[in-house]
């Protein structure tokens, strides 16, 4: 900001200024810019960063919700790591990566790919705003229609009939083979379309004297792909990777309504979990403990991806 | 930014985030859950009872309930409206939850500033035992004995509002609350399709299980049955257990009192029992994915021969198939009376820092008086003391209802509903079920997983 940073040192230093100056430059902090974050800082503080105190220090404790909690230490966390159900749950959170992330992502880049070939399509928006609209429907509302469709009388095992398939229906949230991937495919459904329409407007960036130059060297359509597309489609494909790995792994109204993290616990997910033990069964240390590691695997997750971000310097 | 002043910002930034982590945790140094009620019944509890709320003054009594479904939502607006009516002085400010919206938010209610002064606890350990043990709610012996509820109530329906005041034993001790409502979980029947198979009404385990195998050969689906809710499997099975084990047993088990085991052959035949039912096609095929409701359209649709339910679902299936369909619960041999789960609703209980307790027990009495128990039943409502001229008509399911509940109600046939053992119990049964039930468990894996929950929560007691 030109107001708070008016001195002479801060005014010619360039992008990648030696760093014997910027050493200097450590020494100075300028306080006053701090001022003009304070009241963000504030908003921060109270809605997130005292929660998060408090989630932390509730993970220390058993404590029932109501009555006077007790010492726990960390025995709420090697508990998480000992029970088999618990860790099953993680394991699910990480199968719906594959489901919420990787496929979408797959799929997107090949529709996006196939739509800019195609060149200008008629109706190009009213498709785009379809394939978009699961992400402006309600989850719960999502998760009802899927329970309908995958139901034992529902309309997918119908269409298997019909088409003489009857040895493949079955109830598909209530067999422990497919329900994970049954809510997986959901999932997909869900984040195919923020994908896509992330990638069409990143290709849109695209300098279009690339796919020129492609053409005139001959570049065949999947060499063009992989020689323009993909890599300018990086920051793109970051940020729908952070996107939809943390709603893969914070998924919970969806198992909520359609399984509750049934048949058996064949789809028990970690944030789920965290909802049926702080308020159902009472044990909000536990609680607690599972939403911390759970933050903890989103960060690391989150900050991992971000390497893959090109770097804004562009060199 | 380059790539050094960026790391370095990012460096600032987690130093900041630790240290304002490691700051909040510090200043917010006492333990959660210190310093709520757990002061508040003695001295309160013990004072003379007014029973006449004209003399209270002005009062406004908050009061939180579950009855959401149509008969239980006619019956309290009708008596709120007539209390307030006899008592001008007092207005009730009424707030109705589902019931699962209700096991989420009272505990946030109870331990906050402000608490209503009436609330619907649920029976067990996870419920008002906990709140018991966080002294959120008081004992209620006094106005029992004003009002004459300890006469009035079988003992046995009293025993499942009680906890001692430290919250840590169930069905002894203080009394804590009463309830309006009786239900049990048994068997509806599609009148003419027993017939056209020749069929009595079942009465004992092996009845119904003749039954079963006679609608199976014959092509008729003998039971509708959906577990995707999970629900439904804890009233399957505790059917088939209550058969299998016996009243001692069940009662012991989850009661957590003597030395029965969940893996004891009692239990286990009732889970071999199941099994077979299961692979037999007993419960028709994806089950597992069918959800509750699904299963009761099919049973009043006429696809089924029997439906395992409680009483509360005779008011949706009666509009649908009028007379034709009745209710019973087995016995354990022909000639006993009738032995299933079942309970009363959940329990009426005043707020240890209700600042009229008083007026909560009128109130609470005059939902549980004569009067009370009669516009319950006239709403559709199962009275948990059926009033003597309460006579639903006959051949209605509504008059099987009531016979079964009298005779299981007062021939101490009720059992607990098993999820009441632990408090985890009911994520527990419930998955197992589904598992049994899909052939994932054999029957000994099944009892062993419920033991071993048991076994958990006796040693952290």
């Amino acid at each position: 900001m030109a107001v708070t940073a008016p001195r002479p040192t801060a005014r010619n230093r360039l992008a990648g200024a030696p760093t014997g100056r910027s050493a200097r430059r450590r020494g100075r902090v300028q306080w006053k810019g701090y001022l003009y974050a304070l009241p963000a800082l504030t908003v921060l503080t109270v809605f997130l960063l005292v929660p998060l105190g408090q989630l932390v220090q509730i993970s220390l404790y058993h404590w029932d919700g109501v009555s006077a909690s007790t010492w726990a230490g960390l025995t709420n966390y090697t508990d998480i790591a000992r029970d088999p159900q618990l860790r099953a749950g993680f394991l699910h959170a990480f199968v719906l990566i594959l489901f919420f992330s990787v496929i979408p992502i797959a799929l997107a880049l090949l529709l996006a790919a196939v739509t800019t070939r195609a060149g200008r399509l008629r109706g190009v928006s009213v498709f785009r705003a379809m394939i978009f609209l699961p992400q402006v429907v309600a989850m719960v509302v999502t998760a009802t229609a899927w329970t309908a469709i995958y139901a034992p009388d529902g309309v997918l095992n119908a269409a298997l009939r019909t088409v003489g398939m009857e040895a493949v229906t079955r109830p598909w949230l209530g067999d422990f083979s497919t329900a994970l991937p049954a809510v997986g495919l959901i999932g997909t459904w869900l984040q195919i379309g923020l994908c896509l329409v992330l990638f069409i407007a990143g290709i849109g960036q695209i300098p279009t004297e690339l796919y020129e130059a492609a053409k005139i060297d001959g570049a065949g359509a999947v060499r063009e792909f992989f020689a323009i597309t993909l890599p300018g489609l990086r920051g793109q494909i970051a940020v729908a990777l952070t996107l939809t790995v943390i709603a893969a792994l914070r998924t919970f109204d969806l198992v909520y309504v359609a399984t509750h993290g049934g048949p058996g616990n064949a789809t028990s997910l970690p944030a789920f979990e965290v909802y049926n033990r702080a308020f159902g069964t009472g044990q909000v240390g536990s609680a607690s403990a599972i939403a911390v590691v759970l933050t903890a695997v989103i960060l690391l997750l989150t900050f991992l991806i971000t390497k893959l971000q090109p770097k804004e310097d562009g060199t | 930014m380059t790539e050094r002043t960026s790391r370095r910002t990012r460096r600032r930034v987690i130093a900041a985030a630790a240290l304002a982590t490691g700051v909040l945790t510090g200043m917010a140094a006492c333990a959660p859950g210190q310093g709520s009620g757990s002061s508040a019944d003695s001295t309160k509890s013990a004072g003379p009872v007014s029973t006449d709320p004209a003399k209270a003054g002005k009062v406004t009594l908050t009061a939180w309930d579950q009855n959401t479904d149509p008969g239980t939502n006619a019956s309290s607006e009708a008596l709120n409206e007539a209390f307030m009516k006899k008592y001008p002085n007092v207005t009730i400010k009424r707030v109705s939850r589902s019931f699962s919206d209700l096991k989420t938010t009272l505990k946030l209610a109870l331990s906050s500033a402000n608490p209503p002064d009436v609330v619907q606890a649920n029976q067990g350990y996870p419920d008002m035992g906990a709140f018991v043990k966080a002294g959120l709610l008081q004992p209620v012996d006094r106005y029992a004995k004003a009002y004459g509820w300890n006469t009035s109530f079988p003992s046995q329906l009293l025993d499942l509002n009680r906890f001692t005041s430290d919250g840590r034993t169930w069905k002894t001790g203080n009394l804590y609350g009463v309830s309006q409502t009786g239900e049990i979980v048994g068997i509806y029947y599609n009148k003419a399709k027993l017939k056209a198979l020749g069929l009595a009404v079942p009465t004992t385990l092996p009845e119904f299980e003749t039954a079963l195998a006679k609608a199976k050969s014959s092509g008729l689906q003998p039971i509708s049955y959906g577990d995707a809710d999970k629900s439904p499997g804890i009233h399957l099975f505790g059917v088939v257990q209550a058969a299998t084990a016996g009243k001692e047993e069940v009662r012991k088990l989850v009661f957590n009192e003597g030395d029965a085991k969940w893996t004891d052959p009692g239990t286990l035949k009732a889970a071999t029992t199941l099994r077979s039912w299961a692979d037999k096609g007993y419960l028709g095929s994806g089950f597992n994915g069918q959800s509750k409701d699904q299963a009761v359209a099919a049973f009043a649709g006429g696809k089924s021969l029997f439906l395992v339910d409680g009483t509360w679902q005779a008011a949706v299936v009666a509009p649908k198939m009028k007379t034709n369909v009745g209710f019973t619960a087995l016995s354990p041999a022909t000639g006993q009376p009738p032995l299933t789960q079942g309970g009363q609703g959940l329990a009426w209980a005043v707020t240890s820092t209700s600042k009229h307790p008083d007026v909560a027990a009128a109130y609470i009495n005059f939902l549980v008086d004569n009067n009370g128990m009669k516009v319950s039943a006239d709403n559709g409502n199962l009275p948990a003391l059926p009033p003597a001229d309460y006579k639903p008509a006959s051949g209605t399911v509504a008059a099987d209802v009531l016979t079964q509940w009298k005779s299981v109600s007062q021939k101490d046939g009720l059992l607990p509903y098993l999820d009441y053992t632990t408090p985890t119990f009911y994520d527990t049964l419930t998955a197992a079920v589904q598992e049994l039930t899909a052939g994932q468990l054999t029957p000994k894996a099944f009892t062993d997983q419920l033991q071993s929950d048991y076994s958990s929560f006796q040693n952290s007691r």
